[in-house]
């Protein structure tokens, strides 16, 4: 009993890192319609925002844990959005009017540049992500024990959804978010300027990239250049079973995947680890391609 | 207010209009006529900035919008309720309304039009709070135009606002269209479908100008 609650709370907290991830995928193919790639490479700068700052900012504070955590998650958010706004600024924005397919290469070869850029820069060897959450044991029995890491991870994951939802249905640009994914001409016949949404959706969804590049050093304290590149495609895996563009779908998704990993890697073998979110995918995409929540109606616009 | 002239558009090597102008002053209802595909919708949409001209020029009161973008056009004062409505389904009807007011900071005035437009349609306020995908298509048309009215334009276009709606709703439309005309002292393009006209007398057709008759009634 006590060996299925601590898989669940590790398959929420590995699914609160593939939610947060895959929100960024949904929200950008909600306003563009189109796979953005290098978002996992996102998550890893985040990360590695993290590795960087975190080491200078705890000292700066006294080394309260409390006040540098939220700290450098903030930094790391910030300098994701900057990344997200600027790719989208210079590469996919000259290529709005050309066929997707253009737009989508364009997107791996970012990804590709920000995976070996990061390599030249960051070096290729893993590094030690520092202790930026508290790790305290709050539960310990012989089946069960429980660290306050994933607790603080899947609460932050919580927290930050929740003031998703509340930018996307109740403030205006969320609102004009969501009228851009459903029809963009409609849209800017309402003085809507598309690309200033566009460019938000860019902030929204890179720094949940950022804080789930920073939660996930925490989890699992090894990070590295090509870390971005399977919680990205798991990710991805997690937003089209939600429903590609769906937004609580995407969180739903996320967990889900988590949760099934874990239990495959606890209950069955390690090896299927990789192999069973696309398994997910293969079955997703046969039998239900529109995802849980997503609509049955064909695509618009 | 409006004069476009020598308007050319061309969808890649389709050319969909060749050589439209005409003219519309303050204060008018200006009907636009044409068969199916004389490119009414294209000169709509080319005002409103979403298509881009191949030639010609678009003045509105004085400023030249032709290729400006959209959402500066409706800043400028040019609304319009697009064909086939394009409500967001997936917006409830006040937000679809607010989006409307997307551009604007006052609230109190906000809440005037808001009130004009719950006046003339009340259908939409009780509906507030449902999804605009869920509307009926008469019901869509009235957020249609309640949305473009939200922008306060000063100009309104209005692309084929009888487009699918039964003919009882088609009178009580132009009936609202008059009013908004009379009462916010809106100038109205209104196109409509050839052979449904149903203002009379008011209504000033720009169909009777020469350019227009050429572009429109001409070919085709
Ligand atoms: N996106 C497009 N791509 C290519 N051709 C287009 C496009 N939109 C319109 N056209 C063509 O341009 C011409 C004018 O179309 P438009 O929709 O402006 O006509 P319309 O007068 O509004 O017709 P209707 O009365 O049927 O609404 C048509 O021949 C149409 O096929
Ligand atoms: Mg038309």
């Amino acid at each position: 009993m006590s060996e299925l609650l601590q898989q669940i709370i590790n398959g929420i907290s590995l699914g609160s890192i593939y939610a947060l991830i895959a929100l960024g995928y949904t929200m950008v193919y909600g306003v563009l319609r189109f796979i953005n790639f290098p978002h996992g490479d996102a998550f890893m700068v985040g990360a590695f925002v993290g590795y960087y700052a975190a080491p200078r900012i705890v000292p700066l504070v006294g080394g309260s844990l409390l006040i540098a955590g939220p700290i450098t998650l903030l930094l790391s958010m910030l300098v994701c959005s900057a990344l997200g706004v600027t790719i989208e600024k210079l590469a996919y924005r000259p290529l709005r009017p050309r066929p997707k397919l253009t737009i989508l290469i364009t997107a791996i070869g970012i990804s590709l540049f920000l995976e070996f850029g990061g390599q030249l820069v960051f070096g290729p060897d893993p590094k030690s992500f520092p202790t930026l959450l508290p790790s305290a044991v709050i539960i310990n029995t012989p089946n069960l024990v429980l660290r306050s890491t994933p607790v603080i991870v899947i609460a932050t994951t919580v927290g930050l959804m929740l003031l998703l939802r509340f930018i996307v249905m109740k403030t205006k640009l969320g609102t004009a978010m969501r009228a851009v994914s459903y029809n963009q001409s409609a849209a800017s016949l309402m003085g809507i300027n598309i690309d200033t949404v566009i460019s938000f959706t860019f902030v929204l969804g890179s720094s949940l990239a950022a804080a789930a590049g920073i939660l996930y050093g925490s989890l699992y304290p090894s990070i590295n250049p090509l870390m971005g590149v399977f919680p990205g495609l798991k990710a991805f895996i997690s937003a089209v079973l939600g429903g590609i563009g769906n937004i609580p779908g995407a969180a739903i998704g996320g967990f889900i995947i988590g949760l099934i990993e874990t239990f495959v890697t606890g209950y069955l073998s390690p090896t299927y680890r990789d192999a069973i979110a696309f398994g997910i995918l293969i079955l997703i995409l046969l039998f239900k391609p529109s995802g849980i929540l997503g609509r049955a109606e064909s695509e618009k616009v | 207010m409006l004069t476009v002239e020598r308007l050319e558009v061309r969808y890649g090597g389709i050319h969909a209009i060749k050589g439209v102008s005409l003219s519309i002053a303050r204060g008018q209802i200006a009907t636009m006529l044409g068969a199916n595909g004389a490119g009414k919708t294209t000169t709509l949409r080319t005002i409103s900035g979403l298509v881009k001209a191949s030639r010609g020029t678009i003045r509105f009161e004085d400023v030249e919008l032709t290729n400006r973008p959209p959402h500066e056009i409706v800043a400028l004062g040019v609304g319009q309720a697009p064909e086939g409505r394009m409500i967001f389904a997936n917006l409830t009807v006040k937000e679809n309304l607010e989006m409307g007011a997307y551009l604007r900071k006052n609230r109190a005035e906000i809440q005037n039009d808001l009130d004009f437009v719950f006046s003339i349609f009340p259908r939409l306020r009780e509906r507030i709070k449902q999804p605009g995908g869920t509307l009926s298509g008469g019901e869509q048309q009235m957020l249609a135009i309640g949305r473009a009215l939200m922008t306060r334009p000063r100009l309104l276009l209005l692309d084929e606002p009888s487009l699918g709606i039964a003919p009882i709703l088609v009178k009580t439309i132009f009936e609202k269209i008059q009013e908004i005309n009379r009462e916010l002292g809106m100038t109205i393009l209104l196109v409509v479908e050839t052979g449904e006209l149903m203002i009379e007398g008011k209504a000033s057709e720009i169909a009777k100008n020469e350019g227009v008759r050429k572009a429109y009634l001409g070919e085709t």
